[in-house]
């Protein structure tokens, strides 16, 4: 298919449809309302149901439901509406139901959110944070393959950026290889043969079939994700070999911090960026590579300071790591904060270079 | 041990038959539970209709979430008070699945009011039951949004009162007044005349819901002595003369 001018939430959507989703569910929220739009446009023609909930926590909740039934299924919000849905977030994480969660979150101030999680119970969710449209293409189709793959909920990383914004972008389907069936899904056919089926975050089983209960399967769950954090480790890195300096960024915000890194090296100064693409797991052992010579760690992010904790453990003392951003709002239309700007990020990091001396 | 050897008295063999589908009699509920006789229901209603190879059921959270583990159907076992959001979503999916919810009043009335009432708005082709004690039995016997005036719990310690406490929520009667709603019933299970009624109930619910009428739904009184501090065999009588006096029984819409 030849490449298309397309607004990042059509494009979304179209991307989620060509991997065969076929539920989805929302409940208006800038700048997620455009997804939920688009699929609402986009999803009847392809065979599938588009809901209006009416709120977030039903919308997340008939998304699960779809899921269980063996649907490829998403859902979405930002901020406040996300959440209201960390309940079934973890839910699903722990009754190992899988669907894609499109957080269009208003900035960068809701990491934590993604990353920490505001459920109960031992869970993690993997969590990909596109840097433009193209990228938020091929990570929707990722998602749900990465979704079906573990058995869990994942999760988005967009913004207004990401939401709004046109690119021309090709939206193919992509295959990623072969999954284990979903003959965990629950259609109701096996009634009365004594094969009936349970989807349950307890894990009791059936009286002629007992589960491995909570403890086991909880505890599985928990290996689970350990193997995640070791397999599915995603980022970007550039000119962090001889670099002195070392800039860490994620989502859109990465891109206006290349182009920053890219003048000052025009300029002598030795300076890398480095991108988690992945916020969890995060890709710790990397990083810490990217910033072998380095004698600072610089962080950019638009909020009072959250991917900086996940920085400091993974640099572990080797060098000060120090924050450029801020708590930054505004109100242009993609609220992303005035300082998100090359001369802004570009004079700042030339004056934490002069102030944070090594 | 066959049936000549039982050490049971005649009088009690009624209680070794399962229900169809029931893959085991052991439960952890109380003694006088209404419960187990709501699950009977359901499940013979499920049998007699040869629902059981399409039959999906939603559950909540209560003393009836052990259901998952006896029957032979496939569950889905759902957080407090979202089941109806999930099974629309299973509904969906699966259209011409029976798909029902079983929930408790705190799972209905208190955490998933707004559930209930959207899908019933929507019309969603499912059967909903509430099974509704008026207490949180699961917890050891708190108030609910259905506890009637009056009624001694652990957090109304001196009977529910209006001026403390507000009044119970009719779910049934919200249910009703909305239109995607095609068939709502309130029964009982505290004497054979209501347990017949009520199974009646369920049938005609899971008919409509699957002519595509529309939501049905089913509330059901049960029994609760533990929950509400009396003897055990002192449960049918207080379901009668308290419960049944907020809760009228019969068909409100449909049917």
């Amino acid at each position: 298919m030849a490449a298309r001018l397309l607004q990042g939430s059509d494009a979304v959507a179209q991307a989620a449809i060509a991997a065969g989703c076929r539920f989805f569910s929302g409940y208006p929220m800038l700048p997620f309302t455009d997804l939920l739009e688009s699929m609402a446009r986009r999803m009847a023609a392809a065979g599938g149901v588009c809901m209006n909930a009416e709120t977030e926590i039903e919308a997340v909740n008939m998304t699960l439901g779809a899921a269980a039934a063996g649907a490829r299924s998403a859902t979405g919000s930002c901020g406040q509406g996300i959440a209201l849905m960390q309940e079934a977030i973890a839910e699903a994480a722990l009754n190992e139901v899988p669907f894609v969660v499109f957080n269009m979150a208003r900035g960068q101030q809701d990491y934590f959110q993604a990353t920490r999680g505001g459920g109960w119970g031992d869970y993690r969710t993997i969590c990909l944070a596109p840097k433009d449209v193209v990228e938020a293409v091929e990570h929707t189709q990722l998602l749900f393959h990465l979704a079906d793959q573990y058995r869990s909920p994942v999760m988005m990383y967009g913004d207004y950026l990401i939401s709004h914004t046109y690119m021309s972008v090709e939206v193919d389907p992509i295959d990623f290889g072969p999954l284990p069936p979903k003959d965990w899904a629950l259609d109701g056919s096996r009634g009365g043969t004594g094969r009936s089926r349970q989807i349950w975050t307890w894990a009791m089983g059936k009286a002629n079939d007992p589960g491995p209960g909570p403890d086991l399967h909880w505890q599985r769950i928990a290996e689970k994700f350990d193997g995640v954090a070791r397999l599915e480790q995603r980022w970007e890195s550039k000119w962090c070999d001889d670099a002195e300096t070392v800039i860490v960024s994620f989502g859109t915000a990465a891109p206006f911090v290349e182009q920053v890194v890219g003048e000052l090296r025009d300029d002598g100064v030795r300076v890398g960026t480095f991108r988690p693409i992945s916020l969890w797991p995060f890709p710790e052992k990397p990083l810490a590579e990217a910033c072998a010579s380095a004698s600072r760690v610089l962080v950019f992010e638009v909020n009072a300071g959250q991917m900086i904790d996940d920085v400091r453990l993974a640099v572990a003392g080797r060098a000060p790591v120090t924050p450029l951003g801020r708590v930054s709002i505004d109100f242009s239309g993609m609220r992303q904060g005035e300082i998100l700007t090359v001369p802004w990020i570009r004079d700042r990091v030339r004056q934490v270079i002069r102030e944070v001396t090594v | 041990m066959n049936d000549s050897q039982s050490l049971l008295p005649p009088n009690r063999k009624v209680a070794t038959a399962l229900a169809p589908l029931q893959l085991s009699g052991e439960h952890h509920l109380c003694p006088g539970c209404g419960h187990p006789v709501a699950w009977r229901l359901l499940l013979e209603a499920i049998s007699e209709l040869h629902l059981e190879n399409k039959a999906i059921g939603v559950v909540g959270h209560g003393c009836y979430t052990n259901i998952v583990q006896l029957a032979d159907i496939d569950f889905l076992q759902c957080l407090h008070g979202r089941a109806p959001a999930v099974a629309t979503g299973v509904k969906r999916v699966h259209p011409d699945a029976a798909v029902f919810t079983l929930q408790g009043d705190g799972d209905v009335a208190s955490e998933g009011l707004a559930e209930i009432l959207h899908t019933a708005a929507r019309g969603e082709r499912i059967t909903a039951i509430m099974l509704n004690n008026g207490v949180f039995g699961d917890t050891g016997g708190q108030m609910t949004a259905a506890s009637v005036v009056g009624q001694r719990t652990k957090t109304s310690l001196d009977g529910r009162e209006p001026e403390a406490h507000g009044y119970p929520v009719p779910v049934a009667d919200l249910i009703a007044s909305l239109p995607g709603a095609a068939y709502v019933a309130r029964g009982a299970v505290h004497n054979a005349g209501s347990i017949a009624k009520t199974k009646r109930y369920v049938k005609k619910a899971f008919e409509i819901a699957a002519q595509g009428d529309g939501f049905t739904f089913v509330e059901v009184l049960t029994m609760c002595p533990t929950g509400w501090f009396l003897p055990t065999a002192d449960g049918p009588d207080y379901l009668e003369g308290t419960f049944e006096k907020t809760f009228p029984l019969g068909v409100l819409k449909g049917g």
